[in-house]
């Protein structure tokens, strides 16, 4: 079991509110991310869950019992951090048989436990090393390893990829989401990267300076976001924002196109624009166009195949089935 | 060619430095070894000065007061470095909570370190530990209870407070930077473990404080062993509290026979080195891990 529900939860440092009071449910064995810029409050959020920051109001509830005051320890949640947090001193096998140390299981058990943990994540071979001397996608494992052990009700990672270099991070991506198909517990998940987000969560909950802009699917977020603000930060690279006359002609403050939802001509089409810098990913190429009818370059799709070059005339056509429009508060017209 | 050229025109500029500070430390190191080996009694001109050979060494080590001075040498740097770790390691704990006016009680803590032996002796001695006017004695008195005479009923325990004082700001200012060195995702990835306080101390704090703690040993160990003016100043060798270093001091300059102040030296040299040989293959143990 590991359902959570915030009611109310508001934390306050001092003076400032960094979350305003705000109401979120995670579900059984759902996989939650929390996305948002740097500084919305998400890491706050998690730690304020974990009950390693105290909150200023509100509720938090763990499987139907009241957990706002109870201590880190008593919350049956177990937490990757950014840096690991090793204990460098120990060897791997004693990181992960910490916490059943603290909680006096009987030697046995433990080193049952250890062991399931290590075959789990391929760590058999490195139990008796340091974490000095694990690479860091071994360490983010161990570090894995010692929430699994615990068997708890909900794992949290905060930004846990974060450090590692890119490739490392896609395979470690993959090894996080079968984890959680498999042991089908609940996760939540910091990130301030929207591919992390869209590629492993169940449901994504955007924030922005502490508020909940939008909590949905990553589809729902992408076919309909709520806001300015999600439509931007959800999808790579980024939507496309129109103001002004073009905008006016849909009956919107501000109409939003992604970038792959725009057909590419050289003969017809809507807007009339030049090519700018272009991108080629070898899979698809991203062209930046330039127009008398944008404020800023407009980013298309093409595929990859297609050669443009710098200054070239071209036509685009948005796919109006799939354009957003935004009022002028930046809210979404359906 | 070029760091040919630079690497012997950086030994030519060093000779000088290098020259002075090898002549500093073999010349007397030379004269003891030669004075070692001699009689020499610059009081009693009458008495020859001739090679004796190991007789000094012998009648150094054979005498009635070295066994106790070695004893009395371990009591002191022993205690004071128990004393000194342990609260070290207590004051960098508390030092290290966020609180009010944090910077001048850090000044405050690390005072006593500015202070010379000498004189924070004198201080000891006649503020806090004298039977009539020390502050210990008014204390004792207000209570109703005899003032205790601190330098001549225990000295050496005298002497352990005293020196523990000074040495106490050295010991805290290192364990306070390794404790700031703590990852504090460490102690919170502990608390989540589930992990009390008193666990995390002994499991996160104190391993990592392993290494501070080491080197505040092998520093302190190597002054301690050569302590003298906090005795010189108060008890001057008596009640017990005759250390090794004081001991030499008092064969040269009181009995004025250099020769066996200069054997006892050398067995000083000794002790001192082998010391320090232990506690390098310790930190160096310490440094690979």
């Amino acid at each position: 079991m590991g359902q959570i529900s915030l009611s109310n939860v508001a934390k306050r440092f001092g003076e400032v509110e960094v979350i305003p009071p705000l109401d979120l449910q995670i579900n059984d064995g759902e996989f939650v991310v929390f996305v948002g810029p740097s500084g919305c409050g998400k890491s706050t959020l998690l730690r304020l869950i974990a009950g390693l920051e105290d909150v200023s109001s509100g509720e938090i509830v763990i499987d139907g019992t009241n957990a706002t005051e109870m201590p880190p320890a008593k919350r049956r949640l177990a937490m990757v951090f950014q840096s690991y947090a090793l204990y460098p001193h120990m060897s791997v096998r004693n990181n992960i048989a910490f916490p059943l140390r603290m909680a006096k299981l009987d030697k046995a058990e433990q080193d049952r436990r250890v062991s399931d943990a290590a075959r789990v994540l391929n760590l058999t071979d490195y139990l008796d090393r340091r974490p000095g001397q694990l690479s860091g996608g071994q360490r983010q494992r161990v570090a894995i390893g010692r929430a699994i052990v615990r068997e708890p009700a909900a794992f949290l990672f905060d930004e846990p990829l974060s450090n590692l270099d890119a490739a490392l991070r896609v395979g470690m991506r993959l090894e996080i989401s079968e984890l959680h198909k498999r042991l089908k517990t609940t996760m939540i998940y910091v990130t301030h990267d929207q591919v992390e987000a869209m590629t492993m969560a169940d449901k994504i909950v955007v924030l922005r300076a502490g508020v909940i802009e939008q909590v949905g699917s990553p589809l729902e977020l992408y076919r309909t976001p709520r806001n300015l603000f999600v439509a931007g930060f959800i999808g790579s690279p980024k939507m496309n924002f129109l103001k002004g006359d073009e905008a006016k002609k849909h009956g919107a403050d501000t109409i939003g196109i992604r970038p792959e939802h725009i057909v590419l001509s050289q003969e017809k089409g809507d807007w009339k624009g030049t090519v700018g810098v272009s991108e080629h990913l070898g899979s698809d190429t991203f062209f930046h166009v330039n127009s008398d009818l944008f404020d800023e370059p407009v980013t298309v799709r093409a595929d990859g195949e297609v050669d443009l070059h710098y200054g070239a005339e071209i036509y685009l056509s948005p796919n109006t089935a799939h354009l957003h429009k935004f009022d002028a508060k930046g809210l979404r017209i359906s | 060619m070029a760091t040919q050229h630079s690497r012997s025109a950086a030994r030519l500029m060093m000779a000088p430095a290098v020259t002075l500070l090898l002549g500093w430390m073999l010349v007397p190191l030379v004269m003891t070894l030669f004075f070692s080996f001699r009689t020499y009694l610059p009081l009693r001109p009458e008495v020859a000065q001739t090679w004796v050979g190991f007789d000094n060494y012998v009648r150094f080590v054979t005498s009635s007061s070295f066994w106790p001075a070695v004893v009395a040498t371990l009591i002191i740097v022993g205690g004071v470095l128990l004393i000194t770790l342990i609260l070290g390691v207590i004051l960098a704990l508390l030092l290290d909570q966020p609180m009010w006016g944090q910077g001048a009680v850090r000044v405050l803590v690390i005072a006593p370190f500015f202070v010379m032996p000498t004189v924070s002796a004198l201080l000891w001695k006649n503020m806090f530990m004298d039977p009539v006017n020390g502050f210990f004695a008014h204390i004792l008195r207000a209570l109703g209870l005899a003032p205790i005479e601190f330098l001549s009923q225990h000295s050496l325990t005298s002497i352990i407070v005293i020196v523990s004082w000074e040495w106490l700001p050295f010991a805290t200012l290192i364990l306070l930077t390794a404790i700031q060195s703590l990852d504090q995702e460490q102690l919170e990835a502990a608390e989540m473990d589930g992990a009390s306080w008193p666990s995390r101390f002994i499991y996160i704090i104190l391993p990592h404080l392993s290494r501070a703690m080491t080197v505040v040993l092998l520093i302190q160990t190597i002054f301690l062993l050569g302590i003298f003016a906090e005795i010189f100043v108060t008890t001057q060798g008596s009640f017990g509290s005759k250390t090794l270093t004081y001991l030499i001091y008092q064969r040269v300059l009181e009995s004025q026979n250099v020769g066996l102040g200069s054997a006892g030296g050398v067995y000083a040299i000794i002790l001192a080195n082998i010391v320090a040989m232990f506690l390098m293959r310790i930190v160096g143990k310490n440094l690979d891990a």
